[in-house]
């Protein structure tokens, strides 16, 4: 004991070792105890009033949140071990199935009891609590110091978990389901065609992309106009550049009708693959420029002396080691795209984005989740999956 | 006469119309260990790039083998010709195995004959197989990463071995390693070794022939011998150290050239491969003026005494 804590006249507060898991903890209660978990509207375009967690459902669900919670709390005060975080990261994953599922109960009940127009909405309390337990979780991951594989783990079990509740009819009676139900046969389209616009845009940008890189590489000169003219074209917002393509695409289209019977267009999915293309064009030159430059002078110098021909240079050493940083930028330009994608609906090129749209409209929120929803989960699975696979990569090639 | 392994005549070779390599004709022998030793920017890099044609030579003939190398494609003559250079330049992401492995796979050799050689020169180099072929190269110390290189180098058995400051970036006590170590290498496998360095220690503890080159330039070639007794130049005095002639001396001379055979003393006995200043260290170290002198075998085979190191 140090001289200064002895000097202490009183006793100081014990802090927590892991300050993350008490203040997510407190914020959930915070949240839980202040705003509606969910909240009740007449009908569909009108807004509600807040419900409580335990006003409205079997107190089994308040009660195992808060077991939770004070768990989740306890945890970060206890010395650090790998079984603690293991454990921790179990009730986190554990807490956000129950949050979910007292969501679905909740919204059953009251509108059982209300009049077949009333609508129950996911409230602020809902999403503040899963948000601090999906932050837990992941503060739990990263502290029992998982691998890849066990990382993945608890993603698949909680979306699993998911998936259950809603095929077993546990989320029908909230708005949001509601909204889904009425759209069901079209959202797996909108889910395409958004999946379609992203891929359609992300992979010529990496045929223009990589060699633009690799060009400016090999010939410095080439560098700083390619980068400046890039940089421009990054800096343009999104519905200015979908708004400067209408005249040329609408007149290229009037003009070849083989371009116009293939969809291109003024409005359509033509001007905003363009435009995704041009976005995704600077994240992938430059982790390019940046990965395959930053390969090691030594390895390439050693792998041309050995008798390795430029084409083997490039496949064999320059393409794995760079690997990391090139997947670095490919997971940049999907998770921009995903979401730029939304902003397409716009000039109507459809997908998640058209659900957006039409709920901004409609004034209804709930649509409007039904289509943000599931680009951010896309945009996360997808920059998780990327993530995974850089950082084996790093692993194994770490110097 | 016999066709010498490495013939380099009259080449030059600027850049941007600074001249680095000056109507240089140099010819080295099958078997020889010739160090290019000069100071920075003295084109002995230079050089050595343009024997395996990392750099493009602007006038004059090369020959390796007695064959031109600018009648073959490149790689095909860099695959005859091991290439050592300083910072090992191992493949971070591949296996030891498979770093030493580069040149046999490039070749298309047979997947057991490759595993074979792999161990060969894994035990050639002193690194056990077992522990070392699936590690990984950060996993090594530097001076096991350069023992890697070297074998990597010598992986397809080529006839010539160019190494490039090879243990310029390792700490001094595995460089005298490393040094000992290549010297080995090749007494056991007569390779043609041309190997770069500016460091005049290491030129006269491991070459058979030094060609001191100057602006691109053979300011001298002769025996380790030679260019410490008879600098023919200012240049060459200088470069060599005129303060440490006589120590200098004693490190090209070998134990065995001066020791009385038949005679024995006490005491541990020095390897007659040893060099005189190798043997004065010794008896400084040991307090005594007689050391027994010991062949490759360990047998004693004769005594040197102080008296010898200066006759």
């Amino acid at each position: 004991m140090t001289a200064a804590a002895t000097a202490l006249p009183v006793r100081a507060v014990k802090l927590p070792r892991n300050r993350v898991l008490p203040v997510l903890m407190i914020a959930a209660a915070t949240a839980a105890i202040a705003c509606g978990f969910v909240d009740l509207a007449p009908n569909r375009l009108v807004s509600g009033r807040p419900v409580m967690l335990w006003q409205a459902t079997a107190s089994g669900y308040t009660i195992a949140l808060a077991a939770c919670g004070a768990i989740l709390f306890a945890a970060g005060f206890a010395a650090p071990r790998r079984w603690l975080a293991f454990s921790a990261a179990i009730v986190a994953g554990a807490g956000l199935i129950i949050v979910l599922a007292a969501a679905g109960d909740v919204a059953a009940m009251l509108s059982a009891a209300a009049p077949p127009a009333a609508r129950v909405s996911l409230g602020a309390g809902f999403w503040i609590v899963l948000a601090c337990a999906a932050l837990a979780l992941i503060d739990a991951l990263q502290r029992a110091d998982a691998g890849a594989a066990v990382q993945f783990l608890p993603a698949a079990l909680v979306a699993a978990g998911f998936v259950a509740l809603a095929e077993g009819g546990w989320f029908d009676a909230l708005s949001l389901a509601r909204e889904f139900a009425t759209r069901r046969d079209v959202f797996a389209a909108a889910v395409l065609r958004h999946a379609v616009l992203v891929a359609a845009s992300v992979g010529p940008a990496l045929l223009i992309g990589v060699p633009l890189g690799l060009a400016a590489l090999r010939k410095t000169r080439f560098e700083g106009p390619l980068f400046a003219v890039l940089n421009l074209l990054q800096t343009v917002p999104s519905i200015a550049l979908f708004g400067l393509m209408l005249v040329p695409l609408s007149a290229l289209g009037q003009a070849v009708p083989a371009l116009r019977a293939l969809g291109v267009g003024g409005v359509g999915p033509a001007p905003a693959i363009i435009a995704l293309t041009l976005y995704a064009l600077l994240p992938i030159a430059r982790n390019t420029l940046v990965g395959i430059g930053g390969v090691a002078p030594a390895a390439i110098e050693a792998a041309r002396g050995m008798g390795m021909t430029s084409r083997q240079v490039f496949w064999q050493v320059e393409v794995p080691l760079a690997l990391p940083v090139l997947l670095a930028g490919l997971r940049v330009v999907t998770v921009q795209a995903i979401g730029l994608a939304v902003v397409a609906a716009l000039i109507g090129a459809g997908g998640l984005g058209s659900f957006v749209f039409e709920g901004l409209g409609q004034y209804a929120t709930d649509l409007v989740l039904l289509g943000a929803l599931p680009a951010i989960v896309l945009a996360l699975a997808v920059d998780f999956l990327l993530r995974l696979t850089a950082a084996a990569l790093g692993r194994r090639y770490a110097p | 006469m016999i066709e010498p392994m490495i013939d380099i005549e009259h080449v030059s070779k600027a850049y941007d119309g600074r001249i680095v390599v000056d109507d240089l004709s140099l010819a080295v022998p099958q078997g020889a260990f010739c160090v290019l030793l000069g100071p920075s920017g003295c084109g002995k890099s230079t050089t050595l790039r343009m024997i395996n044609r990392l750099v493009d030579f602007d006038s004059g003939a090369i020959r390796v083998g007695g064959e031109d190398v600018l009648l073959a494609p490149p790689e095909a003559l860099r695959r005859r010709i091991g290439y050592v250079i300083q910072s090992s330049g191992l493949f971070p992401h591949w296996r030891i195995g498979d770093n030493i492995a580069t040149v046999p796979r490039l070749l298309g050799w047979p997947r057991e004959q490759i595993d074979a050689r792999v161990g060969e020169l894994l035990t050639l180099l002193r690194l056990d197989p077992a522990i070392y072929r699936g590690k990984f190269p950060h996993q090594l110390s530097g001076g096991e990463q350069q023992r890697v290189g070297v074998a990597r180098a010598l992986a397809a058995d080529p006839d010539v071995l160019l190494m490039d400051e090879p243990f310029a970036a390792v700490d001094p006590i595995t460089r005298d390693a490393l040094q000992v170590e290549i010297a080995r290498i090749h007494r056991e496998t007569g390779k043609t070794i041309i190997f770069v360095t500016h460091d005049i220690e290491e030129a006269l503890r491991v070459a058979t022939v030094i060609a001191i080159l100057d602006k691109g330039r053979l300011a001298q070639l002769g025996t380790p011998i030679d260019i410490v007794e008879n600098p023919k130049s200012d240049f060459v005095r200088g470069f060599i150290g005129a303060q440490g002639i006589g120590l200098k001396l004693l490190s090209v001379r070998r134990v065995g050239e001066r020791m009385r055979a038949g005679e024995s003393a006490d005491g541990k006995p020095i390897s007659q491969h040893a060099t005189l200043a190798e043997a004065l260290g010794t008896m400084t170290e040991q307090r005594r003026d007689r050391l027994p002198v010991a062949d490759g075998e360990g047998r004693v085979v004769g005594v040197i005494t102080l008296a010898d190191l200066v006759r």
